[in-house]
């Protein structure tokens, strides 16, 4: 039986409009001739040409990229191990600990987790020399803590899933606990490593706050560029911008859900 | 042949271990130690150096003095400024969460009241924009928002206003910025909810004579308690210490307690009271955390 | 797997000969979860070449112990010895053993005959004879088109016989299956039995089969154990454990059961006298059971086993009468509720040989129910 409120049917429509209204304009306002962001006066490709004759932000777009993938990647091992250990080790020494630590990031507030870990590199660098200096590396760190967190969040409710007794079988053919691990373990979560390496990639791309605290002069990521462009005022080429991280974003995650939901489809018969 | 099985189990064992350590040791030392030195920091002595601070131990004629300064604290409490920073950040995030949870509600209600195959469609409608930059998303709203953006413009073409109303640097921007972009945070939780709400509940509640609105006030809005906290929770914590948003749709007295830090970090660069202002936030928010640990372990089991 | 396909029935079962060595020996087997005890000293011999079942209702501790078997769960106390081996300290990968899942668990990344050259891969063997090995199986359990189809493109039935298979080819000493035939629907799972059973005959492994299905267990076993509770109340062949329960939960748990109480009033020879008030009568039952008079007993009677008539007949021991309350038409036999001038219940079926009910009683009309005293057993109070 199905409960239909005209109400609230009519709400969860202007919610989707709420939702993408915004998107909307700022892609179309891209292909805007003029420097308003908020007035049609024709189409134009002008903006995307500035984009790509700034070094500043092409600069910053190259060193978030590579912080995303190395950050993204950590993140895959630490969470998957993290939510594997959570999953599939029944009580160990440090499961509680474990646990809130992976929980915890989720919802700390960003300039937390930015002050504390900055404060933790300035300590370090005073007391054993490492890291030397902040950029790339300490941003790296940073994000690949936080992403492992969100990693293990979708790798737990995967394995959840799953059923222990393919392990058991493997194991009860003879494979040790590592093969098992990679021959059965790894290709039936497949699809959630996926969605999880792409979840911390996309975070870090994002990240604005984090990385502003454990940066060093010299070092900014793509949203500290468009952070201190934006506090200035409305400009038409990070709309240009917007629509192309908007555009590849969609196609990424569009092809990796598509892919996900018939592999889903193909396990479930 | 049981030295072998023995060794099997010890390799297995060390490669539990293995397991276990490396994610402990990297949360540990990247979560869990910085707040430690947060806490430490908070109790030290502002000092014109690299770093901004004063150690806490010291080493004089050969003994060992701490000496804890808890003036940062008190420097907060007396300091009208902060205590309404930290007011005035649970009130939008309060506000910001109730205004989510009315868009909400009604979204993931209809998605998982939705025909199966509809369902992941609409789900992915809700995420995708999670997917795309947040503060790309939050820019938006700015050309929605300002004085000659598209709502007033809009506005004024229908007529109904012939004066441009000030929408950004308000209160009102922080509350739409907030709400919109912590949306999928509400909707998920309480679809998951929602979803599994069993049918034949509803139809025993229309059996037995309830109309649908009663049924819905009746069975399933208490059933979705647990979804709502989860949901609140999830939006309200983070909403508190929210920098990006009133930094850009704010006005400049929109004093949430983010911004305050920020600015007392990279502005004043004032280290310990930055640290101070922090151990605040995280102990005003432990309640919320706690609250949402609960809420989210009842709806897993 | 042909060395032992050649193994017919002894005339003497294993079970019976003292001078046979166990093949499977659990000694003393305990596990406990927490504070709950799951399996409770449990000792048992199966002998090679046997499908034992472990028969039990859910949560009476046959799938821990089967997993203690597979090496899945480590007994909390106790020794499992295959073939002689103390089991202790083997992971599952280090055992003779292979389990098919109750959920087949067949790993749905891998084709049918990948599933199935896992478990020889793991073991290192040449290429060449892991696919002559995967052709047999899959010649077997007649899987040989399917062999490149995945797990979702099979239906329940082919799945089921993929999951045999693949833990069938390892040829290990002792094959464990849990619940093999409950996700089958009940026309394909009695097929399967009898083609279980024959796969067991013909490659000669000894299998231990958990269920909770009494019919299965029956067609299927050389022996059972009954499970309850975590111990095992009584293990016999199947003619045994209906026949010749130890106890009113066995009894009970196979079949249904008549159990009248009485007194012992004396023994002639191989028969006990037990008077019986509900029934209005002393009864005469052929049994060993040691009581002695006076002592409280129950007399355990299965309802096919009684002869219901409008008149009584020659040639049994013993003879009430009863009045019919309630009549349930099953097709192939008919269930009567009975109420005896003692005051009784008693159910009685009787086996529908015609296509007439001309003849069978209706509802509130007399009838005689007769029985010899073979027919009964007795049971301790």
């Amino acid at each position: 039986m199905r409960q239909k409120f005209p109400v609230m049917t009519v709400i969860a429509v202007l919610g989707f409009v709420f939702l993408y209204a915004p998107i909307l304009s700022l892609i179309v306002f891209s292909f805007n001739e003029s420097r308003l962001v908020t007035v049609w006066s024709g189409f134009s490709l002008k903006w995307y040409a500035e984009l790509f004759r700034d070094t500043q932000i092409l600069e910053a777009a190259w060193l978030s990229l590579k912080i995303a993938v190395a950050s993204a990647s950590l993140a895959l091992v630490i969470g998957t191990l993290a939510a594997f250990a959570l999953v599939r080790f029944g009580r160990f020494r440090g499961r509680m600990a474990l646990g809130v630590m992976v929980s915890a990031p989720l919802v700390m507030p960003e300039v937390i987790v930015g002050l504390s870990l900055l404060l933790l590199f300035v300590s370090m660098e005073g007391l054993i020399g490492w890291p030397g200096g902040r950029g790339l590396l300490t941003i790296t760190i940073a994000h690949a803590t936080f992403g492992a967190a969100f990693v293990a969040v979708v790798i737990q409710s995967r394995l959840v899933s799953m059923e222990m007794d393919l392990e058991e079988a493997a194991l009860d053919l003879g494979a040790r606990p590592l093969r098992v691990f990679f021959d059965v373990t790894l290709p039936v979560i497949a699809p959630a490593l996926v969605s999880g390496w792409l979840l911390a990639f996309t975070l870090s791309l994002d990240d604005l706050v984090i990385a502003s605290f454990v940066s060093g002069p010299g070092a900014s990521t793509l949203p500290m560029v468009i952070f201190s462009k934006v506090r200035l005022g409305v400009s038409p080429d990070v709309n240009a911008l917007a629509t192309l991280i908007i555009v590849i974003v969609s196609l990424a995650v569009t092809v990796a859900a598509l892919h996900i939901t018939r592999s889903n489809r193909h396990a479930a018969r | 042949m049981s030295a072998r099985g023995l060794a099997g189990l010890r390799r297995a064992w060390s490669g539990r271990a293995l397991v276990v350590a490396v994610p402990l040791l990297w949360l540990g030392l990247f979560f869990a130690l910085p707040f430690l030195v947060v806490a430490k920091i908070s109790l030290s002595e502002l000092a014109i150096a690299m770093p901004p601070y004063l150690p806490l131990a010291e080493w004089a004629d050969g003994a060992l003095s701490i000496v804890l300064n808890f003036g940062n604290y008190l420097f907060l409490l007396s300091d009208g400024l902060y205590v309404a920073a930290y007011l005035e950040s649970l009130k939008i995030a309060a506000i910001s969460t109730l205004f989510t949870l009315l868009i909400g509600y009604p979204m993931a209600y209809v998605i998982a009241m939705a025909r199966p195959d509809r369902r992941n469609l609409l789900l992915m409608l809700v995420v995708l924009p999670f997917w795309t930059s947040f503060l790309l998303r939050v820019y938006a709203w700015i050309g929605f928002l300002k004085s000659n953006g598209i709502i007033n413009n809009a506005l004024m073409a229908l007529g109904l206003t012939d004066a441009p109303l000030q929408l950004i640097q308000t209160d009102i921007a922080v509350y739409i910025g907030i709400t919109y972009t912590y949306l999928p945070f509400m909707i998920l939780p309480l679809y998951a909810n929602l979803s599994r709400l069993d049918r034949s509940h509803l139809e025993a509640a229309a059996d037995l004579g309830a109309r649908p609105l009663t049924t819905f006030l009746t069975v399933t809005l208490p059933q979705s308690a647990g979804g709502i906290v989860a949901g609140c929770m999830l939006v309200f914590i983070p909403a508190v210490g929210e920098f990006v948003i009133p930094a850009l749709l704010g006005g400049p007295d929109t004093l949430m307690i983010g911004r305050v830090l920020w600015d007392e970090f990279f502005s004043n660069r004032d280290w310990p009271v930055a640290s101070a202002v922090a151990v605040v936030m995280l102990l005003v928010l432990i309640g919320p955390i706690l609250l949402l640990r609960r809420a989210q372990a009842r709806e897993e089991s | 797997m042909t060395e032992l396909s050649t193994a017919t029935t002894p005339a003497v079962p294993p079970w019976a000969d003292p001078e046979a060595q166990p093949f499977l020996r659990l000694d003393g087997v305990s596990k406990s979860f927490g504070g709950f005890e799951a399996v409770r000293g449990v000792t048992l011999d199966i002998y090679r070449g046997e499908l034992f079942c472990l028969l039990g209702g859910s949560g009476c501790g046959k799938s821990t112990l089967l997993r203690m078997l597979a090496g899945f769960e480590t007994p909390s106390a106790g020794r499992v010895l295959i073939d002689g081996e103390d089991q202790a300290g083997r992971a599952p990968h280090d055992r003779p053993t292979n389990m098919m899942f109750q959920s087949y668990a067949l790993f749905p990344h891998m084709s049918v005959e990948k599933n199935i050259a896992y478990g020889l891969k793991r073991d290192g063997l040449p290429r060449a004879e892991i696919a002559a090995r995967v052709a047999d199986i899959l010649a077997l359990v007649q899987m040989t088109p399917f062999a490149r189809r995945k797990p979702d493109q099979l239906s329940g039935g082919q799945r089921q016989r993929v999951a045999l298979a693949r833990a069938l080819v390892k040829r290990p000493k002792l094959l464990l299956l849990d619940e093999p035939l409950g996700a089958l629907d009940r026309k394909l799972r009695e097929e399967t039995q009898f083609e279980l059973k024959k796969i067991q005959a013909e490659v000669g492994i000894t299998f231990v089969v958990v269920t909770h299905d009494q019919e299965e267990a029956m067609t299927l076993s050389s022996r059972i154990g009954v499970m309850n509770a975590g111990e095992i109340v009584q293990v016999g062949t199947p003619h045994e454990i209906y026949e010749q329960p130890h106890s009113r939960f066995v009894a009970n748990f196979i079949g249904s059961v008549n159990c009248i109480e009485g007194r012992v009033t004396g023994r002639e020879g191989g028969h006990l006298r037990i008077a019986c008030p509900d029934l209005g009568a002393e009864v005469t039952v052929e049994s060993g059971f040691e009581a002695g008079a006076g002592e409280k007993v129950a007399l355990a009677l299965r309802p096919e086993k009684i002869a219901m008539g409008r008149t009584a007949r020659p040639g049994f021991e013993n003879m009430v009468t009863g009045r019919v309350e309630e009549v349930a038409y099953m097709g192939n036999l008919t269930i009567f509720q009975l109420r005896t001038d003692g005051g009784a219940r008693l159910r009685v079926t009787q086996s529908n040989t015609t296509r007439t009910d001309a003849d069978v009683p209706r509802i509130g009309e007399n009838v005689q129910l007769q029985w010899t005293g073979a027919a009964g057993f007795v049971l301790g109070a």
